[in-house]
């Protein structure tokens, strides 16, 4: 099999009071697929997201990026290779204007003058924002928030995308946007998700966490049909949905 | 969304006062400024000028006149004290509608609330024609500390998420029944601004790893810098050199 986007293998994690946040962690995704985790309030999926990028970093476990190993030496470009949209987009876009959020990561990777000009628009264009290219994050509605978290790390060129809870505080109408913006992002797709039919629409393969583990991996239909497995995770399918069937 | 909040100095214009680059303003309105300041305060002559060279720009970035004279009003506390030399000065005594007053008095008062207006109008002119961000570009441009400058970016940024969240706190409060009349009533308002606190660190950490996430590496990358042409520069340099002339003629002709 080719190489994985990402690579996880025995991931461990305590927070500093020895409270057991992620107990091995072991996930291979492919490029192209799109991949929601599920489970429970404190499964350990945000917890999971912040180590992929080495923002968390524990002493057991290894992480690979397309190839790439976790460490000190690679944490930059593993960074710029991993897209994280946290779930607050206030916590996200902190520059004074959309444009120079955008630029904020490709800056950071050096670039500067028609090159970072180009990033920047071709990032807002992906997300269709491009309109609000001078606007203040904070004049902006939920949904035009949360697309422009997304652009600012396009704006990286990831190799993976990894959303936090993306639908929360969207109204139906900005919810539906964004699946089809996700549609037609050309990337692989990590979504932590508790939205059920937002995650069979986006996702081709779902995993269930809780407790720290990996507990439930395969093609969302499977997953989301197996109610038993959803109810022992807190889960439930979504409404009026009978399985892969 | 506090869109009146953010523009309370601003006015949304397309004059060419606005369009001059931030540095160049703010080196602009400084200097003038300092010459103002520095004039003496018999030179009434040029403190007129200086006050018609003034609404003329007013005039060039089309800002209301009510708008400058309101925001003018900030002055008041700090100038109130001049009111009272006239009447505890030393010195000679002169007669002001049948009041006697210090003459020295009357020209400290002078003094003080001269400049005092020319450069209150002087920094209302700068906001009203600068938002905050290119501000801060422009001190930036001008090496100020890029720290200083982001501390000043992200307090702006989050001024108005965190007032948010004040109000939210204080709508729940009210809902449970809490509405302060004594002071002994005090203690939720304690509590609540421990935990806004609490809760503005923990965003701020939240902020820093989103930093991190996208590469950031302790200093904030230099963006969209402007630049002023020569042009730009001798517009904006008119003003001050105006001023540094008219103080220069006040004391050699005093």
């Amino acid at each position: 099999m080719s190489t994985p986007v990402i690579a996880v293998d025995g991931l461990q994690f305590s927070y500093p009071d020895g409270t057991k946040a992620l107990g091995g962690i072991d996930l291979h995704i492919h490029a192209g697929e799109r991949v929601a985790v599920l489970g429970p309030n404190g499964a350990g999926k945000t917890t999971m997201a912040l180590h992929l990028n080495g923002i968390h970093r524990s002493g057991t476990g290894s992480i690979a990026v397309s190839g790439l190993p976790l460490d000190d030496d690679t944490l930059g470009e593993i960074r710029r290779r991993i897209g994280l949209v946290f779930q607050d987009p206030d916590d996200q876009l902190f520059m004074p204007t959309v444009r120079e959020d955008v630029a904020f990561g490709p800056a950071n990777l050096g670039l500067r003058g028609d090159e970072l000009e180009d990033r920047v628009a071709t990032a807002l264009e992906a997300v269709g924002m491009s309109a609000l290219a001078g606007r203040a994050p904070h004049h902006l509605s939920g949904g035009e928030r949360r697309r422009i978290a997304i652009a600012t790390v396009l704006a990286m060129e990831p190799d993976l995308l990894v959303l936090d809870e993306p639908t929360s505080n969207l109204d139906p109408g900005s919810r539906r946007e964004l699946i089809e913006l996700l549609g037609t992002l050309d990337i692989t797709q990590l979504v932590i998700t508790h939205d059920m039919h937002f995650a069979l629409e986006v996702c081709t393969r779902a995993l269930v966490m809780n407790g720290g583990l990996v507990v439930a991996d395969g093609p969302i239909q499977d997953i989301l049909g197996d109610e038993a497995l959803l109810r022992t995770n807190r889960l439930e399918p979504p409404y009026g949905y009978s399985g892969s069937a | 969304m506090g869109a009146g909040h953010a523009h309370a100095l601003y006015v949304h214009e397309h004059s060419p006062v606005h369009r001059l680059p931030p540095h160049v303003k703010i080196v602009s309105a400084v200097a003038f400024v300092v010459a103002v300041a520095v004039t003496p305060r018999e030179a009434l002559w040029a403190f007129g000028i200086d006050a018609i060279a003034l609404l003329t720009v007013r005039g060039v970035a089309r800002i209301p006149m009510r708008f400058v004279l309101a925001r003018l009003a900030v002055i008041l506390p700090f100038v109130a004290f001049a009111f009272v030399l006239p009447f505890v000065g030393e010195g000679e005594k002169t007669d002001v509608l049948g009041i006697s007053v210090s003459e020295e008095g009357l020209w400290a008062m002078w003094n003080i609330l001269a400049k005092a207006t020319l450069g209150a109008a002087t920094s209302i002119l700068l906001a009203a024609t600068t938002e905050v961000p290119r501000l801060l570009k422009g001190f930036e441009r001008l090496r100020v500390p890029r720290l200083l400058t982001a501390i000043a970016s992200f307090m702006l940024r989050y001024l108005e998420v965190i007032t948010g969240e004040l109000r939210r706190m204080r709508v729940a409060m009210a809902a449970r029944g809490y509405s302060p009349r004594w002071i002994w009533q005090a203690k939720p308002i304690a509590t609540s601004a421990g935990a806004l606190f609490i809760r503005s660190y923990e965003r701020g950490e939240r902020i820093h790893a989103a930093m991190l996430a996208r590469g950031f590496t302790g200093v904030m990358p230099d963006l969209y810098a402007d630049t002023a042409t020569r042009r730009q520069w001798l517009t904006a340099t008119a003003l001050p050199l105006l001023g540094a002339t008219l103080a220069i003629l006040g004391w050699v002709l005093r």
